[in-house]
């Protein structure tokens, strides 16, 4: 893994002795008449160059995609069965210290005899994996680069087999964005399923008690995890809610000043400005709402005599809120200066005012965009995560009351996956159910967002 | 012209009696319009006045001036000056005994204990170095600046109220009257906090710096930067230039424009998921770090990208193509190197956003304590906005102010990138 640098480097310097001797003898064939090649003579060197240094570089990828897994593999079948039918979450234990070993850290336990030995057959496996692949490597970047240059001839089309190679790596690029798609999916709904086998899907969907605690040993208290998600997707809602009420009316309405109001000075200022609240981190929101907004709700409210928690939903929501305001503005303002100006025209014609040409004609010709906003608002908002991490709470309650802490889909993600995991318990495959819903939701928002501005856009051209 | 018949009167009337309410309304518009432009600019205002007031503090730090004997008898007993043994020898015994000949008339373990703890544990390594750059101090006195307890700090910065009861004050009566005496020494004072940019994480608030985080987000943004620039550019330039119109690419295009919206967090558990335990790369490294960010960002800077290719005109290309050259070599020679300030735009843009991302990296695991600098991107790391979500956890009151100032780096290196995405647009942007 540590020679990786090395070998492309190795590849790299490989591939460019490629081009430039093929590049040599696309002049050695044309016989110093370059007018009678196909191509330009750097097709040739180029044609040479990819052709060592891609085989050998898809090889490589692949290699290193899958030797830990091998090597770990022999290094299993090569362990005493006594040890080798370890339950998986003891074998992994086993496997840490092997590899702990073999970098020459500090092991949990006084090694065995039987771990010594497979910490050395690791180490030569490793070595011999190494060895291999740069020979592998190396050596099919040489072939392939001899291949090419073997087929140089002034008629060879060499500038029609680069570009085909060439258009091969985009195509190759562009999916992937496709892969990513699948990726996403594949990794939840292979761990939710597993999640389903150990708790009904009913029970997670409609259940109303969450606490995902799992007892390590069988007697301890509270052993037994309820995965009910409805409490988190009631407080998801319940923050939602309070962030589009602040960011839906002050972004619309800021959107609708800066772009039928506003001096085009005050625009040029004021929009960049509010943009600004789109592009600061959202942890330095959630350090933000957890130690400036929080409290000054909960003084506030001591005054009026409320009980508010101190990780209430209305800070988290509140400063959500915030952070939303420059999408549903910017967005509203693209949709708003989308309406034709002779719409505006013809209302002044009939003597409305300003305001009742906003309200009454731009308005309702901009509603379907300004919904797609909203609802792509929504998604942002029960996706987000760092400001309910740091400002929601962790326990799971059922209320619609604002000043009580509730608890969010995406702050439970987190909890569950931070910190020591055993990966294969209820637990931790929980957050991948979790992450599933969030997927599944924020998706079908962003396609009916997207279907709402299409089908009911009016089309004034 | 005769005056007007009485129903056109009337009408005349009627819209007169309207206007005021209809004045009135739009007044009422216009003032909500602006009052919501001045809540957000209100907030935003808020936000960094409320950071940058916490912060600013950070960047000083308290230290206490101290005369050292340095004792060859207590270090280096044998008079060699072996490294090994200079490594090892107890300067905090030092440290302390300079206290100790400062205020000789504290008595008492746990006076001494309280005396001690006004200075940082790190005073120690600062004079360890101090003496391994230069064995011949050995036997002399020196002058030594060491940083001051967090809490000193604390104190001396205004946080810790002098006048508080002296169960509700971190620091005790009797610390006061030592700081106090140290001041009329003019021994304790301020200086700029080195330590804050050149020292990676820390349990001691006074000695905890950015410097590993920082490198985290370097080498993480590095990977990103070198996986996503080129991918991005490359499916642009086929989906742009090359896709037929089909099915395959229609599934294509909505995919990324999904993508774009699909929330960061998800993008941690694929990562956690398909990088970690399918391919088994290291926990909390960087490169995993990159990767996942890459499949992030990688929306963002196509969508970019594609609209920096669309805004060349097809004149070029069609020039192009009329003397001669194969699509490829428009694409290649002409339409791409007019389209990639464009493109760079975008993936200072996409950068920007992968620098401030946290979630993602929580998921697969930069979020452990790490006080060593990262030397590669396979080292265990953490990132400068994950450092920040660890400091805002942190209880001590010195947390706070570090948290702050965390960010304010965090801000600048956003401001600076987003300044050089405007100054590329405005040097290159072409109208055609």
């Amino acid at each position: 893994m540590t020679q990786t640098p090395l070998l492309i480097v190795l590849l790299l310097t490989l591939s460019s002795l490629a081009y430039h001797f093929g590049r040599k003898r696309a002049f050695a064939v044309s016989g110093g008449r370059i007018r009678t090649l196909h191509s330009l003579p750097a097709y040739y060197g180029l044609y040479a160059a990819l052709w060592a240094v891609i085989p050998a570089l898809l090889v490589l990828a692949l290699w290193l995609a899958f030797e830990d897994s091998v090597i770990t593999r022999l290094v299993i079948a090569s362990l005493p069965p006594e040890t080798a039918t370890l339950a998986p979450s003891r074998l992994n234990l086993v496997l840490n210290d092997i590899r702990n070993l073999v970098v020459g850290n500090i092991v949990s336990s006084e090694p065995d005899a039987a771990i010594l030995a497979a910490a050395d057959r690791y180490r030569d496996l490793r070595g011999i994996s190494t060895t291999a692949l740069f020979a592998v490597t190396l050596g099919l970047a040489a072939i392939g680069g001899w291949f090419a240059y073997g087929r140089i001839r002034p008629e060879y089309r060499s500038r029609n087999a680069v570009e085909r190679i060439l258009k091969g790596i985009l195509i190759t690029c562009s999916t992937v964005a496709i892969l990513t798609t699948v990726g996403i999916v594949l990794s939840v709904l292979f761990e939710s399923v597993r999640f389903f086998q150990a708790v009904p899907i009913t029970d997670f969907l409609f259940g109303l008690d969450w606490s995902p605690q799992i007892a390590i040993r069988a007697d301890q208290a509270g052993s037994s995890g309820a995965f009910g998600a409805v409490p988190l997707f009631a407080g998801t809602m319940l923050i939602t809610l309070i962030a589009m009420s602040v960011a839906v009316p002050i972004g619309l309405m800021s959107a609708i000043y800066l772009a039928e109001y506003a001096s085009p000075r005050v625009r040029a200022i004021a929009k960049p400005l509010l943009e600004v609240l789109a592009g600061i981190p959202t942890v330095v929101y959630g350090f933000f709402a957890a130690l400036t907004v929080a409290p000054f709700i909960r003084e506030s409210g001591g005054l009026f005599g409320l009980d508010i928690a101190s990780e209430s939903a209305l800070a988290a929501g509140l400063v959500m809120g915030v952070m939303i305001i420059p999408f549903v503005s910017s967005l509203s303002d693209d949709v708003i200066n989308a309406v034709p100006q002779s719409l505006r025209d013809g209302a002044y014609g009939m003597g409305a005012t300003q305001s009742e040409t906003i309200r009454r004609v731009i308005f309702p010709a901009a509603l379907p965009g300004i919904v797609g906003a909203v609802l792509l608002a929504v998604s942002r908002a029960i996706g987000e995560t760092m400001i309910v991490v740091m400002a929601a709470g962790l326990a799971a309650k059922l209320t619609a009351n604002p000043f009580e802490a509730v608890t969010t889909v995406t702050v439970q993600i987190v909890t569950l996956l931070v910190g020591d995991q055993e990966f294969d318990s209820p637990k931790t495959l929980a957050a991948f159910a979790l992450g599933l819903v969030l997927f599944f939701v924020t998706l079908a928002l962003n396609v009916l967002a997207l279907y709402i501005v299409r089908k009911y856009r009016e089309q004034y051209e | 012209m005769s005056e007007p018949s009485q129903p056109v009167r009337d009408s005349f009337a009627r819209v007169e009696a309207g206007m005021k309410r209809r004045r009135a309304a739009e007044r009422r518009f216009r003032f909500f319009g602006k009052c919501a432009v001045g809540l957000g600019l209100g907030f935003l205002v808020i936000l960094f006045v409320s950071i940058v007031g916490n912060g600013y503090s950070a960047f000083w730090q308290t230290r206490i001036t101290l005369e050292v004997t340095i004792d060859e008898a207590s270090i280096d007993p044998s008079g060699v000056r072996d490294p090994a043994v200079l490594q090892a020898a107890d300067y905090g015994a030092l440290i302390k005994q300079s206290m100790r000949e400062l205020f000789p008339d504290v008595s008492g373990r746990r006076n001494r204990i309280a005396l001690y703890g006004l200075v940082s544990n790190g005073a120690s390594f600062d004079l360890r170095d101090r003496i391994l750059a230069d064995p011949s101090l050995i036997g002399t006195t020196i002058s030594l600046s060491v940083a001051a307890d967090d809490d000193v700090d604390m104190l001396m910065k205004g946080h810790i109220d002098r006048g508080a009861p002296e169960a509700d004050r971190r620091i005790k009566d009797n610390q006061l009257a030592w700081i106090e005496k140290l001041e009329a020494d003019d021994r304790i004072g301020s200086a700029f906090n080195l330590d804050f940019f050149s020292n990676g994480d820390s349990r001691e608030p006074e000695l905890a710096g950015i410097r590993g985080a920082l490198m985290g987000s370097i080498y993480t943004l590095f990977v990103t930067l070198g996986l996503s620039f080129p991918l991005a550019v490359a499916a642009a330039v086929y989906l742009e230039e090359f896709a037929p119109k089909n099915r395959w690419t229609d599934l294509i295009e909505v995919n990324i424009n999904n993508l774009a919206a699909v929330p960061s967090i998800v993008f941690g558990l694929l990562g956690l998921a398909v990088f970690i335990n399918f391919f088994t790369l290291p926990r909390s490294a960087p490169i995993v770090g990159g990767l996942v960010l890459t499949l992030m960002t990688l929306p963002t800077i196509i969508i970019a990208s594609r609209a920096a290719l669309k805004s060349v005109p097809p004149s070029i290309r069609e020039g192009a193509l009329g003397v001669g050259a194969s699509p490829m070599q428009a694409v290649m020679y002409h339409v791409l190197p007019l389209a990639l300030p464009g493109m760079l735009t975008g993936t200072i843009i996409g950068m920007a956003q992968a620098l401030g991302e946290t979630a993602p990296l929580l998921m697969i695991g930069m979020v452990a304590f790490i006080a060593d600098v990262p030397a590669g991107v396979f080292d265990p790391a953490t990132a400068l906005p994950v450092q920040i979500y660890l400091w805002a956890d942190s209880p001590e009151r010195a947390y706070v102010e570090k948290t702050s100032a965390a960010i304010i780096v965090l801000l600048l290196f956003l401001a600076a990138m987003n300044a050089l995405a405007v100054l590329l647009r405005r040097r290159f942007e072409r109208r055609w």
